[in-house]
């Protein structure tokens, strides 16, 4: 299985357009394949857990974080801004959407993503006709 | 000549010098949106000594500082003070070691030891600090020091 990240221009489809001036941020993730499907991992911070929108449509992963921004006291000094995280990416098999698991610890996302029955390697028998 | 007519270096030169200033405040960190352009979350060489980033602010009793920082096992956290200065260290946690190097597809996290020192504007009570991490943010409040509060001082009318 392999993926690639939806273009900005184009990937921002499935967001509705009223929401469409929203900037958000980009999380960097890591991608990893395991034997039965896809593992991605996304560094989320400021997002509780009930905040989380992740959903595959038509092939397109779409991992949505709001964060719960509380500032107290006045500003000193400002080196981050928290802001929704917003990405998508293209998967290229199947993935079986009942089975997709979702983690959140420390502010790091762990989705893992089943491979759909049928995008998974068949294992052809070969008979000896003796 | 008058300054409007033909061409001039000298403003041309001052022209580019702030066109220049201009580039590097946009890459500051105080500008609104100047932080969030920022890869914020990778320790390691590009943000040697710049991880974790912070956020400060005050009110009357309190310094509070927001670090961010997620990932980490709150184990390896170690925060102190000492003369007026704040260290953060800790350790972002890596992926298991037993995935095998050719399944990423990507790999734009990194992980690691990291340490900032940081010289806090006001002297802090040590006795009362209090550290929190929440969904990968690590909060403190550090209250002020008596002497370092405002004081009223009464006018008296003689």
């Amino acid at each position: 299985m392999t993926e690639h990240t939806v273009q900005t221009t184009t990937g921002e489809q499935s967001v509705p357009e009223t929401r469409a001036e929203e900037q958000t941020l980009r999380p960097p993730v890591d991608i990893f394949e395991m034997t039965d499907g896809l593992v991605v991992v996304a560094d989320l911070p400021g997002v509780p857990k009930d905040q989380i929108d992740i959903n595959v449509h038509e092939g397109v992963l779409t991992i949505h974080g709001k964060v719960k921004q509380e500032t107290v006291g006045t500003p000193l000094r400002n080196e981050f801004e928290l802001r929704n995280f917003y990405r998508q990416f293209r998967l290229t098999d199947e993935v079986d959407s009942e089975n997709i698991r979702a983690e959140m610890k420390y502010g790091v996302l762990t989705v893992t993503l089943p491979k759909a029955e049928k995008a998974k390697p068949k294992r052809i028998e070969v008979k000896t006709s003796s | 000549m008058a300054p409007n007519q033909g061409w001039d270096p000298f403003r041309e030169l001052d022209h580019l010098r702030r066109e220049v200033e201009r580039m590097f405040q946009d890459y500051g960190v105080n500008l609104p949106g100047g932080a969030a352009r920022r890869p914020a979350f990778l320790p390691g060489q590009a943000a040697r000594g710049m991880y974790p980033l912070l956020n400060i602010s005050d009110d009357e009793n309190n310094i509070y500082v927001e670090a961010l920082a997620p990932g980490v096992d709150p184990q390896t956290f170690d925060v102190a003070v000492q003369d007026n200065s704040l260290r953060i260290s800790g350790e972002k946690q890596a992926l298991s070691e037993d995935i095998n190097p050719d399944a990423y597809h990507r790999q734009e996290r990194s992980a690691g030891r990291f340490t900032r020192t940081l010289d806090l504007p006001v002297k802090v009570n040590t006795e009362n600090m209090e550290a929190q991490y929440r969904e990968g943010v690590l909060h403190l409040t550090l209250p002020k020091a008596e002497s370092a509060k405002p004081r009223q001082i009464q006018v008296k009318v003689s």
